[in-house]
């Protein structure tokens, strides 16, 4: 694996990660590995640092919901183009095309149901390229971005093995 | 002497690790660098095909020599460290030790003398013993490696078994192709066998393991250990195997069938799953825990690379402390646990062993306090 792709995936999964621990990690000098974050941050490889957060726990609750939406395609307007103007809404947490029934996935995050609701229905529906939505509220998130929302293991490990 | 006991066992010294155990009871502050055991649980893939098994109703015994596919399995697997086999010169154990101790109660008859060069795992000499052999252990401080001079030192004790382990635990050391068959040479002058622990060749992180029986006419006399605690966390599991030539192949089998019967058939349906488990992000996990630690541990010790296994062998000679002193006092006033390196022998002394298959933010504040301690040794 190249140095390059090692210290982005160590900090992929540890933003918190420094330089120095990862140089002492991967076995090159802290300088190096500066050079290669400050380099990605520059050229957009890194987008950005941030937390994952289980709002649930602190009673601080966002509505999520997934909306499938099928689109018109015309000479004009392509699905880079329609995705984009979709994900230029601050309400949208995520828009992806996918294969199946519906062209894309959007996820739009929200304070109430309604809110989201009014949005789908304000932003999404009136498009003209818009052919029809479907859309599902989350309920419960039991894992996000690779990390377990619950905790059902413990380590039971013995100090010593006598 | 008790009359009851058989003598033997009476003469064996428990584990030397059972009193540092009873100092960590009822202490919650602890981390454990003590024990050889991966801190991540078995992989879910491996857990669901046992439960799902479990679920069909798979509790039955199985053949003594363990599940076909299982073993033609590990024959297909075991290419991947040089060696042709199949799956009829296997053996499904209850865990390495089993196999261990299968091993050697089939070749070694009373008096038989094992090479065991020292520090090792500390089951190597009680075994041997149990087994009516004589362990004759072969000191290698300090660079914690065999080659032929050392073997040949040992000819006179005219040794019918040797047994290795590597990569090692305690000490991290590998060995390149031409080193072992260095090995190898000593082993054909002597017409010995050898008993191959290559419980953590998948941690291997300079080059590729080797086995032993890979190196030409070695397969007709070595009995390779392996199984799959370390590299895939089974370790409650018990479930190991033995690779080796068909006569003792059906030796170890004579035993296993009135000694065991047959390894527990859930740890073997999770086996066979588990050889489809990719375990190269495991290994560039453990090596950056071993950079990380090790880098750090330099700073107030002395401490070679590890080449394999997932154990650090810090030499505390410098804190004019024993290795049991330094070990004890680390755990009462600083809550870390390491073993002493005289637990792997008497060669050991002088170092202790850390295991780093701990949570990176663990190893952080354990190495913290292990510096922290041989700072205040110091004043």
């Amino acid at each position: 694996m190249s140095r390059d792709l090692e210290v982005l995936k160590l900090l992929e999964d540890n933003a918190r990660l420094t330089p120095r621990e990862i140089s002492e990690m991967i076995g090159c000098s802290e300088e190096e590995v500066k050079k290669i974050i400050e380099e990605r941050e520059r050229d957009g490889t890194i987008l950005k640092y941030k937390t994952l957060i289980d709002w649930e726990r602190v009673g601080e609750d966002f509505v999520y919901a997934i909306i499938d939406v099928r689109v018109t395609l015309t000479r004009e307007k392509s699905y880079d183009d329609i995705a984009k103007r979709i994900a230029k809404f601050p309400e949208v947490h995520a828009i992806r095309l996918v294969s199946g029934d519906y062209d894309f996935q959007v996820v739009v995050k929200g304070k109430t149901l309604k809110d989201v609701a009014f949005f789908v229905a304000d932003k999404i529906s009136t498009l003209p390229e818009v052919r029809d939505t479907f859309t599902h509220f989350v309920l419960r998130s039991y894992k996000e971005e690779g990390v377990l929302l619950f905790k059902d293991e413990e380590d039971r490990r013995l100090a010593f093995v006598p | 002497m008790s009359r009851k006991i058989n003598e033997r066992v009476s003469s064996i010294e428990p584990s030397g690790i059972r009193r540092f155990f009873d100092l960590v009871v009822g202490r919650r502050d602890i981390i454990s660098l003590g024990v050889g055991e991966p801190d991540f649980p078995v992989p879910w893939s491996v857990r669901e095909s046992m439960i799902y098994s479990l679920e069909r109703g798979w509790t039955s015994y199985t053949s003594n020599r363990g599940l076909k596919e299982l073993r033609d399995g590990i024959a297909e697997y075991y290419k991947r460290f040089g060696v042709e086999t199949s799956g009829d010169n296997i053996l499904i154990t209850t865990g390495v030790s089993e196999g261990l101790d299968l091993a050697l109660r089939a070749v070694i008859n009373p008096g038989d003398v094992a090479l065991i060069p020292e520090p090792c795992y500390v089951a190597y000499k009680p075994l041997t013993f149990l087994a009516y052999g004589e362990p004759v252990e072969i000191p290698t401080y300090p660079n914690f490696k065999l080659n032929y001079d050392k073997l040949k030192s040992y000819e006179r004790f005219e040794p019918k078994v040797l047994i290795i382990n590597y990569p090692n635990n305690p000490t991290g050391v590998t060995y390149s192709k031409r080193e072992l068959e260095e090995i190898a040479d000593f082993v054909f002058e002597n017409d010995m066998i050898v008993v191959s622990d290559e419980i953590y060749a998948e941690l291997t992180y300079k080059g590729r393991h080797l086995s032993l029986a890979s190196l030409n006419g070695m397969e007709e006399r070595t009995i390779v250990l392996n199984g799959f605690s370390k590299s895939y966390a089974m370790t409650g599991l018990r479930i190991g195997y033995a690779i080796a030539p068909d006569e003792i192949i059906d030796a170890m089998t004579k035993i296993h069938q009135y000694s065991m019967l047959c390894a527990p058939i859930t740890s073997q349906i999770g086996a066979l799953e588990a050889l489809k488990v990719e375990l190269e992000r495991v290994r560039a996990e453990y090596m950056r825990k071993r950079n990380y630690f090790v880098n750090r541990l330099r700073r107030f010790l002395n401490v070679k690379m590890p080449e394999g296994a997932f154990y650090a062998f810090p030499s505390i000679r410098g804190t004019g402390l024993s290795s049991e002193e330094f070990a004890e006092r680390l755990l009462k006033e600083k809550g870390v646990a390491v073993v002493p390196g005289n637990a792997f022998g008497r060669s050991g002394e002088g170092y202790i062993r850390c295991a780093y298959a701990v949570s990176m933010e663990k190893l952080k504040v354990a190495v913290e306090r292990i510096g922290e301690f041989v700072e205040s040794l110091k004043s």
